[in-house]
């Protein structure tokens, strides 16, 4: 019991560091004046998501997370930054500062529409009892759940990756030259 | 689970979204929205996740695995515009892109 409770602890440890570093990364992304910055907080972002996504059984999509998006995603924005050469811009200067305030409201209102929305739905009923069986999240149990259930939803994923890489190419190609 | 309620990811899950639509209205740079595009995904990601693990369905996290494709086409395709974009030495400014016309 005194384990147990022990583990409790140190969960919430975990999870509150997670939450705050992912939290204080996002407004990082956002508050970064140099472009670059930016995406390197994202992958502090990416890497406490995936720490909760740990703590949630969900080790393979935490994997996939780290592999994708800091391995794959973050690289190709990293890329084409220091391509397109530094270009700042103070997150609150600029424009008119009406733009601004109507901004944090639009975001604010977003927010709190959001949280009212679920807390109706779920209507104080978000308590998790604990008990999962021990394959849920692992890979065998997420290739049995994708390559079966949802096979549709994965042939359709990889048509869509391959439109999309082929308009990345085609947009990013020699051939459609400057005409202005 | 021994630790913080469902309910906790799901706020988190909803602060990371307000950031991120926040960092999509306020920055005119077209990199720094595509960014904040990805903090909103991941999100609705951490939700998918915590409901999936809420209700014992694996379901959430294979919608979380989809999202995660379709967010890397998303960035395929937006830094293609942004590439094409800077090729013509147009401006990066979302103020000023405003329109489509080649």
């Amino acid at each position: 019991m005194i384990l147990a409770s022990a583990g409790n602890v140190v969960v919430w440890m975990v999870w509150i560091v997670a939450a705050f570093s992912c939290l204080g990364s996002g407004v990082a992304v956002i508050s970064f004046s140099n472009p670059f910055f930016s995406a390197l907080a994202l992958i502090g972002n990416l890497a406490s998501l995936a720490v909760m996504y740990l703590l949630l059984n969900a080790e393979f999509v935490a994997a996939a997370q780290v592999l994708v998006y800091a391995g794959a995603v973050v690289v190709m924005f990293l890329f084409v930054i220091a391509y397109v050469g530094p270009r700042r811009e103070t997150p609150w200067s600029g424009g008119p500062s009406w733009q601004t305030a109507g901004a944090v409201a639009a975001a604010g209102a977003l927010l709190v529409e959001i949280v009212v929305a679920v807390g109706m739905q779920a209507n104080g009923s978000l308590h998790s009892d604990g008990k999962v069986g021990p394959a849920f999240g692992t890979p065998a149990w997420i290739g049995r759940v994708f390559l079966v259930d949802h096979l549709l939803a994965f042939e359709i994923t990889s048509v869509v990756l391959l439109i999309a890489a082929v308009g990345g190419v085609v947009l990013g190609s020699h051939t459609r030259r400057a005409t202005v | 689970m021994a630790g913080p309620d469902v309910a906790w990811y799901v706020a988190v899950a909803a602060a990371l979204f307000g950031i991120g639509a926040l960092g999509v209205l306020i920055r005119r740079n077209t990199l720094v929205v595509l960014l904040s595009l990805e903090l909103m995904l991941n999100a609705g990601n951490l939700a998918l996740i915590a409901l999936s693990r809420h209700f014992h369905n694996g379901a959430g996290q294979i919608f979380a695995l989809a999202v995660m494709a379709v967010a890397a086409s998303e960035v395929c395709v937006g830094l293609g515009l942004v590439v094409a974009l800077n090729r013509r030495e147009l401006s990066l400014d979302v103020d000023t892109l405003s329109e489509l016309k080649g």
